[in-house]
């Protein structure tokens, strides 16, 4: 699998936010995104994820030498977790297992399972709005293991997380590398992966990508 | 699609759905008429039909503006656009489970405010079978200006103010129908048919426009 971009741009009002961004991403690897507020990591990510539209250029997910359209591919954990207050945390983690299942593909963990690996075992049953906001942004978390997609999108993942929940996510991330999948992250703080390609944005200063 | 359907459903009916807003609003609106209008039985029942009509589709307009709205706020539309699953099923599952938990209640309760309106029971029969048949179009257009109108804060009147023209075919042959039932020069079907193929229509046209609305609002 192959998940690459080219030459990426992108436009918010008048200017291009960025230009040229290029990267590529095999099986395993891990693309982190770092630079200042407003220089167009979150663009960037809504752009791969098919969220908006980009300026010039092409984002491309490549599996097995057949070409898919690279949104479906991904899995994408914004600013906002993607979960109903009034449901119970069960009820928004079946849904969205059973919403993005797909025929022929790597299944996902079942609910209790994911529950336990972002270390919220016992409380699917409380509505998701009970939880505190790191507790739901742990669950939200979640959603990533219940239904499998080969490439996670994450736009600071770690906010609102204390520390232990930083290393039980890191330990996360880790395990969908090692299973061959790869990530995309918009990061302040370091996800203690190791062995990753690193891009600094710098907005309308057009960054070159170290990538 | 079940799994979405099931979800919006649930979520109509817990805390902050609002299914039950829509049938307050048509008991009001249509409770109202009988001391505005008076006592003149025959009257009452003349009007009845295009009254209930009337309440329902404002009634129906109300929570439509939340359809994606909802979904919005909350981040889930973001990877409802990511599916492979066309973004246009998407939406007639959303607007099926919409017309289920806000639509279907006002055409169970017709025949109970009809009592109002001193109506007689072939009319209150034709009266809930158009409106079975036609709120199903009002929610299609709907969700249209739902989708058109789902990144404004306070999009809720602009919504019903949008597709309020789109209605009035509806409107127009559901009325009619309802009508022409207890009428007897006037025949029952050619509207009703009339009524099935706007619904048909914008079964159609109403989740197309919604998914490329959609698309087209991302930010």
């Amino acid at each position: 699998m192959r998940f690459e971009a080219q030459a990426l741009s992108a436009r918010r009002g008048e200017d291009l936010l960025f230009r040229d961004i290029s990267f590529a991403l095999e099986d395993g690897e891990a693309l982190i995104v770092t630079g200042p507020n407003g220089s167009g990591k979150s663009t960037l990510l809504r752009v791969l994820a098919g969220l908006l539209p980009q300026e010039e250029g092409t984002v491309r997910f490549v599996d097995g030498g057949e070409e898919r359209p690279a949104r479906e591919a991904c899995h994408y954990l914004g600013h906002r977790n993607a979960m109903k207050r009034e449901l119970t945390v069960e009820e928004n983690l079946t849904f969205w297992a059973e919403f993005m299942a797909k025929e022929g593909a790597a299944p996902g963990m079942d609910i209790d399972e994911a529950a336990e690996a972002v270390g919220l075992s016992g409380i699917t049953h409380l509505p998701f709005g009970y939880l505190s906001a790191g507790q739901q942004r742990r669950m939200a978390m979640a959603k990533l293991l219940v239904a499998h997609r080969p490439v996670w999108i994450l736009d600071e993942p770690t906010a609102a997380l204390d520390v232990k929940a930083d290393a039980m996510f890191a330990g996360l991330c880790q395990a969908h590398l090692a299973a061959g999948g790869m990530l995309v992250a918009a990061t302040h703080q370091p996800l203690g992966i190791e062995s990753v390609k690193s891009l600094v944005m710098k907005g309308f200063e057009y960054g070159e990508a170290l990538a | 699609m079940t799994a979405l359907l099931l979800r919006d459903l649930r979520l109509s009916i817990r805390s902050g759905g609002g299914a039950l807003i829509g049938v307050l609003f048509f008991m009001a609106v249509v409770a109202v008429i009988p001391f505005g209008v008076g006592p003149d039985l025959n009257l009452l029942s003349r009007i009845g039909p295009p009254i209930l009509w009337i309440g329902a589709l404002l009634a129906s307009l109300l929570g439509l503006d939340r359809l994606f709205q909802a979904d919005r706020e909350d981040g889930s539309l973001d990877l409802m656009l990511m599916q492979e699953t066309p973004l246009v099923f998407t939406v007639f599952v959303k607007c099926l489970a919409h017309w289920l938990s806000h639509s279907l209640p006002l055409v169970i309760a017709s025949p109970l405010l009809a009592l109002f309106m001193n109506m007689d029971a072939l009319s209150v029969g034709a009266t809930a079978l158009t409106l079975l048949v036609g709120t199903p179009a009002i929610t299609f257009i709907g969700a249209a200006g739902a989708a058109v109108a789902v990144s404004l804060p306070r999009g809720g009147l602009l919504v019903s103010i949008l597709v309020l023209p789109l209605t009035i075919p509806v409107l127009i042959f559901g009325a009619g129908a309802a009508y022409a039932a207890t009428q007897d020069p006037s025949p029952f079907l050619p509207p009703f048919l009339y009524l099935i193929a706007l619904t048909l229509i914008f079964a159609v046209i109403g989740p197309l426009a919604a998914a490329l609305a959609l698309r087209a609002s991302s930010d």
